[in-house]
């Protein structure tokens, strides 16, 4: 690799590497997303890689990331046909080597089967499941490799940084990503511009931007399809957001639990760097940029903004309170701007294609796509990529393929232990940050929860709470004893141990830790409480008054009505 | 203990405070916990309090501070793993290995942890043993996918 020192020779490099690509050259892609891998893809890819080896073929097989589809995994995409497999085992293999890729046929077995009608679909684009998705985002994992910046740049990447950095000054670039009104994908849909404005007007000279790739909500794993599928993308808006903000130093805080994500980073990075896109005077523009990655080794509070800053400075991730946002006083004090993997990931797409562009997708005031991770009892645990707007049932219904066993749906969850639950009666609501919001249930990071007839929320509600009462870090009173003290109640109720004016202590308990806490998780902790509280309150009086659970599914009071 | 991978480890951070935690998940990924005296050297190298450093040890899930068995049992307890049946998966496993989370056996064969999403909710409930993932597994399946360790 050698250094790219200008725009016109970043082009002339996409140019030679589009020349040597051959559209006709067989190339299997097999998706190495978590979920695929977690079904054995592993065995698939090594068997793939040896049928190769043994036949001498002149095929590319190549571990993609996450291509969307986590039910049907293990997939394979035979390109340039783009023949889509679902479900393949290490035996299929030799038979897809020679039917498919030699002799151009289809194996109908392996093809994808709608579950109603019967019907047959080939090609990726022809599977309901992908055709009526946006894919912006996220429909590039399935084309390339990963672990290729040639790839990343042959599909065009890199030019809407080149033309920010070279074409545009910062507070055009600024001006962009606020005029496509941009809102922060990580949960709170703050305004990402106007985010970055405060950090680029904060008086002190060196400035930080961040890529929070923490993802520790429970049910949610679109960032991390996004990052390992895709890494540059989410580099390429890091950078461009650095220039504008007036950053030279940016930081990559992520899981340590997920290797495959560890290792394209640290190849996206080495990669991104020999080519002289990180590093000094990039691209002749006297620009510099450097980019650290740093880890969680698991505690979900570090993903919290100031707690996370605290971890990259090598100090335990405790909050601090936010008098000061930290997009002015940060790490090291420093100016800090903070976003998640998806917005950053948005940027290069603003800038390349324009805010009106952007504008023209989504609600009046949510716009461009949102990914979202589809989990619990859903047909599809899946991620999606859609249009803000469009109607929770063709997401739950259209996408996740509804609800299993034939069981109905009974209300969804949204962003983690944090988050809200709305009733299945509020299905036809869009997706849309403020709508969620009003309705109790805050969009979070995009992950979706189904939950089935036969779930008591009383349960979840414990759950939850069960859950943060191990992850909060301790240091104030009012999320430390205030979870447990909520937990104790919840635990209590499950057992049949409820007793009038729990539900009130509870509000009570909810309302205080709210007002109180230290940091943004602990004044979330109530959420889904008081959501499930508000659509589901006769099921919480029922486990107290009847010592009865509606769903049938707190053990210990199935036991009590038994005697 | 491998002296020589965790001085290299120490060498390539030598007085780097701010690489503390990751110093320390890099020893723990090698040894697969953190003794003391390891700690100390830690805190020597990188120039960090010892005090701080026992904080984060003790801070994080993932560290350590006794050895684990020879092999690893994580039960993940997401949400989509809970309303799968997580629980149940979690019954089965205490009960074949007669440990809970956060133990190791007497014979150091294994260690349960529970652990948080995995980010792979189609495969739950999921347990991982080592870097085996067993997926969509029912309770009745544990005694067999725990056979083949030693």
């Amino acid at each position: 690799m050698t250094r790219i020192n200008s725009v016109a020779e970043l082009e002339e490099l996409r140019k030679g590497i589009l020349s040597k690509k051959d559209p006709d050259k067989p190339c299997i892609a097999i998706c190495a997303g978590i979920s695929c891998l977690g079904l054995g893809n592993g065995d698939v890819i090594s068997a793939f890689k040896e049928e190769i080896r043994k036949q001498s073929l002149e095929v590319e097989v190549i571990a993609t990331g996450c291509h969307g589809f986590c039910e049907k995994g293990p997939i394979v995409v035979i390109n340039p046909e783009e023949i889509c497999y679902l479900e393949v085992k290490p035996e299929d293999v030799p038979e897809i080597i020679s039917q498919t890729v030699i002799e151009k046929k289809v194996i109908n077995r392996l093809v994808y089967t709608d579950p109603l009608s019967g019907e047959k679909a080939t090609h990726m684009s022809e599977i309901p499941f992908y055709k009526n998705q946006m894919r912006v985002l996220i429909g590039h994992n399935s084309k390339i490799n990963p672990k290729s910046i040639d790839d990343y740049l042959a599909m065009g990447g890199y030019s809407a940084f080149a033309k920010a950095l070279l074409g545009m000054s910062p507070v055009q670039v600024l001006d962009e990503i606020k005029k496509a009104n941009l809102r922060g994908r990580g949960g709170g849909g703050f305004p990402a511009g106007s985010k970055w404005e405060t950090t680029r007007n904060a008086p002190e000279e060196v400035k930080y931007v961040i890529v929070n790739a923490h993802e520790g909500e429970p049910g949610a794993f679109m960032d991390r399809a996004l990052f390992q599928g895709n890494p540059h993308s989410v580099l390429e808006g890091l950078m461009i957001g650095a220039y504008a903000i007036g950053s030279h130093q940016g930081f990559i805080y992520t899981r340590h639990d997920t290797p495959e994500l560890r290792k394209n980073l640290d190849i996206a990075l080495a990669q991104a760097e020999e080519y002289g896109l990180l590093g000094k005077n990039i691209l002749g523009s006297g620009f510099d940029f450097k980019v650290e990655v740093h880890f969680d080794v698991g505690i979900f509070v570090s993903g919290e903004s100031s707690a996370l800053m605290r971890s990259i400075e090598g100090k335990a991730p405790e909050p601090r309170p936010k008098y000061i946002r930290t997009s002015v006083s940060g790490i090291w004090d420093r100016p800090s701007n903070l976003n998640n993997v998806e917005t950053w990931a948005n940027v290069p797409l603003i800038i390349g294609r324009g805010s009106e562009w952007y504008n023209s997708i989504g609600t009046e005031r949510s716009k461009g796509t949102k990914l979202i991770s589809l989990s619990g009892h859903v047909c599809n645990s899946a991620v999606v990529e859609v249009p803000m707007g469009t109607s929770l049932r063709d997401i739950v219904y259209d996408f996740g393929g509804g609800i299993p066993n034939g069981k109905k749906l009974k209300a969804i969850h949204f962003g983690g232990p944090m988050g809200g639950t709305i009733p299945e009666s509020l299905i036809d609501n869009p997706l849309d940050f403020d709508v969620l919001s009003k309705l109790g249930a805050s969009m979070g990071a995009g992950d979706m929860l189904m939950m089935d007839e036969d779930t008591c929320l009383v349960e979840v509600a414990r759950y939850f709470l069960d859950f943060l009462s191990g992850e909060s870090c301790g240091k104030c009173v009012p999320c430390r004893e205030g979870i447990r003290q909520m937990l104790n109640i919840l635990t209590n109720m499950t057992k049949g141990k409820g007793v009038e004016g729990d539900i009130e202590l509870l509000e009570e308990l909810s309302e205080v830790i709210g007002e109180a806490a230290l940091c943004s998780l602990g004044r979330s902790v109530q959420k889904p409480l008081l959501s499930m509280l508000k659509h589901f309150r006769d099921e919480f009086e029922a486990h107290i008054k009847e010592q009865r659970c509606p769903a049938h599914s707190c053990k210990e009071l199935i036991a009590l009505e038994g005697a | 203990m491998d002296k020589d991978a965790i001085d290299k480890i120490l060498d390539k951070y030598q007085g780097q405070a701010g690489s503390l935690i990751r110093v320390m998940m890099e020893i723990q990924e090698e040894e697969h916990w953190l003794p003391r005296e390891v700690l100390v050297k830690i805190s020597e190298k990188l120039g960090v309090p010892f005090s701080r450093v026992l904080r984060i040890a003790s801070y994080y899930k993932t560290f350590s501070l006794t050895p684990k068995g020879r092999h690893e049992i994580q039960i993940c307890t997401g949400t989509a793993c809970h309303i799968r049946g997580a629980q149940r998966v979690l019954d089965a496993v205490e009960e074949l290995t007669g440990i809970k989370p956060g133990e190791t056996d007497l014979d150091q064969k294994f260690s349960l942890e529970t652990v948080n999403c995995q980010g792979c909710c189609t495969c739950g409930p999921l347990i991982k043993v080592d870097e085996q993932t067993h997926s969509r597994i029912s309770p009745a399946e544990i005694a067999d996918a725990l056979k083949k360790y030693d």
